[in-house]
This record gives C-alpha cells, structure tokens and sequence, in this order.
C-alpha cells in the first residue's frame, strides 16, 4: 500500500507547489502593489464591454438534455475501464457480461437518435 | 507520517467546504465549494488505496455531475433574498427532523453487528491488494461474480437516458432543418423545367 502512495507523492509535491505558486502571485500583488481604486481603474476597460444584463439568465433545458446524456455515456465508459485492464482473467463470461452491458445502453442510444434528442435544430 | 497528516489535511478541506456548500449564500458558489469537496474525497480514497474510484469520483462526479449541478442552479432562477426569507420560520422544523435523523442513525449505529463470518466470506472473493492493482481487482470482481448488479446498473442507465428525454425533449414545430433523404430523392424531372422562350416573348 506504501508503494501505491509513493508513486502518488510527486502529485503530492506538485499540488503543493501549486498551491503556494498560486498564494504567491495573487498575495503578493495585494501586498507590494499600492491599492488605490478609482472609478476608471476598476471598470471594465480596452477588451470588455460593460455587462448588458445579469449573467444568470434563464435558459433553454436543451442544454441540460446534452448534459445529462453525457453523464450517462461517461458512466458506461467508466465501467469499461476495469473491464479493460481485467480483460485477460475474466474470460468468456466477462466478455459477454459487456457485451449485453453495451446492448443494452445501445438500445437507448438508438432511442435518443430516433427520437431526436442528439439534434440541435 | 506524511500518509497521516495529508489525511487530516484532506479531510479537514472535505468537512469544511461541506460546511461552506450549506452555508455559502450564493448557490453557485455552493456548487464550487462542491467541487472541492468532490477532490478532497478523491484523495481520501486514493489514501485507502482505492485508485479507480479517486479517478471515477473526479471524473465523473466533477467533470459532469457538478456541471449538471451547476445546470440545475442556473435553472432554477432563485432569487437570492427570498431563498433567505422564512429562515427562521423554518428553523424549528429543520431542526427537529434533523434531530430526529441524528437519532435514528444512533440507533442503526447501535444495533449494527457484523456477522460472524462476514469478514471471512468477503476476504475469500477479495483478491490480494498487495499483488495486483486496484482496477485490476475491481474488473475480476465486478464483471463475474457481480455480473447481475453490473447489469442492473446498465438497466438504471438506460432508464435514466429513456427518462431524461421523456421530461425534456420536445419537437418544436417550424423549425427548418436539413432532411438529407428528401434533397436525394429529387430528381431533374421533379425540379427542372425547361420553357422555349421565343425572343422578345418573355414567360
């Protein structure tokens, strides 16, 4: 189990690295520069416009439809990939075990597609 | 060492963004503080070793649940002051069914007991950690002497994909869209006509 986690710490030391990279650059512009706002500083300048409107705006449930899709289609293939790495010892069974898994997630993937649920319009 | 204090440092992160979801008062901040929340439990599992479910958890629960969390905050349309109306009004109640959840679960907690052999019988299916790695142990299990629950979960897929369209897919009318087999099934005689015009005639 040690062995597992030591191959995990230069993430570890990454992360941290990270982190602090992160503290330095957005304290140390707090601390060294000299803070004084005005009007003119703090608005939206050179590339951006002024906001039109609030950005939380009610929008189409379309989106959420391609959200949820993808959800369903990432969890099928998360389960195929210890199915991959076992594929070896698991045998005949193991194989076929997918393969119904695979048909039957295909039966409602060709019911979104008939339906029309993947088109935009 | 090390080992121990990234566990306390993983889960003092995970209780107290837990803490900030509930409290933070901006929704979508909520659904932020989640998601720091969902890579705190990743490294917790990681810690017990279990690599594929850490992977899973920010795979599936930050590249796409939080996403739909976030879908579901902006739908909703909530307008921030009024959520916070009637808090104290309802604060009896929440607190009481909250009480009486936390009892409940004492007493579940009380009366939990191990059978004698469990430890055994899930030790027997449970290959070596030590010898092959955590997915690879997963896969053995999950497609063979799991392979009825791996299926019930196909079947929960495809009900909530069957679901989802039922709820929100609608056919909007007059809408133009290509129809690919309509434009190959015109031929020359349906489209083009051909009109002698005598000079200086016109159509």
């Amino acid at each position: 189990m040690d062995a597992l986690l030591l191959e995990y710490l230069p993430i570890l030391v990454f992360l941290a690295i990270a982190i602090v990279v992160a503290i330095v650059c957005i304290g140390g512009s707090y601390l060294v520069v000299k803070q004084k706002p005005d009007l003119e500083k703090t608005s939206a300048y050179e590339c951006g416009f002024d906001a039109f409107e609030d950005a939380r705006v009610k929008f189409d449930v379309r989106y959420y439809l391609v959200a949820i899709l993808f959800i369903i289609f990432d969890l099928e293939v998360a389960f195929l990939f210890p199915w991959a790495v076992s594929f070896g010892k698991i045998g005949l069974f193991g194989f076929w075990s997918m393969v119904v898994f695979l048909g039957v997630l295909t039966i409602g993937f060709i019911y979104e597609w008939r339906k029309g649920a993947l088109e935009w319009e | 060492m090390i080992e121990g204090l990234v566990f306390y440092l993983f889960a003092a992160i995970t209780v107290a963004s837990g803490v900030m979801v509930v409290s933070s008062r901006n929704p979508v901040y909520s659904v932020l503080w989640l998601i720091l929340a969902f890579f705190n439990a990743a490294g917790l599992f990681l810690l017990l070793g279990a690599e594929f479910l850490a992977m899973v958890l920010v795979i599936v629960y930050v590249g796409a649940v939080a996403v739909l969390f976030l879908f579901v905050v902006m739908l909703l349309d909530i307008n921030y002051l009024r959520l916070r109306e009637g808090f104290m009004q309802y604060l009896p109640v929440g607190a009481l069914i909250g009480l009486i959840l936390v009892v409940e679960l004492l007493m579940v907690y009380g009366g939990w007991k191990f059978a004698d052999d469990a430890p055994l019988s899930v030790a027997s299916r449970t290959p070596d950690p030590t010898a092959i790695s955590n997915t690879d142990a997963l896969g053995r299990l999950l497609y063979t002497d799991y392979a009825f629950l791996f299926q019930a979960a196909g079947l929960v897929l495809l009900v909530a994909m069957v679901g989802t369209i039922m709820l929100t897919h609608r056919t909007r009318t007059g809408v133009r869209k290509q129809v690919i087999a309509k434009q190959n099934a015109r031929t020359k005689e349906s489209s083009v006509e051909i009109v002698k015009v005598t000079s200086g005639g016109g159509i």
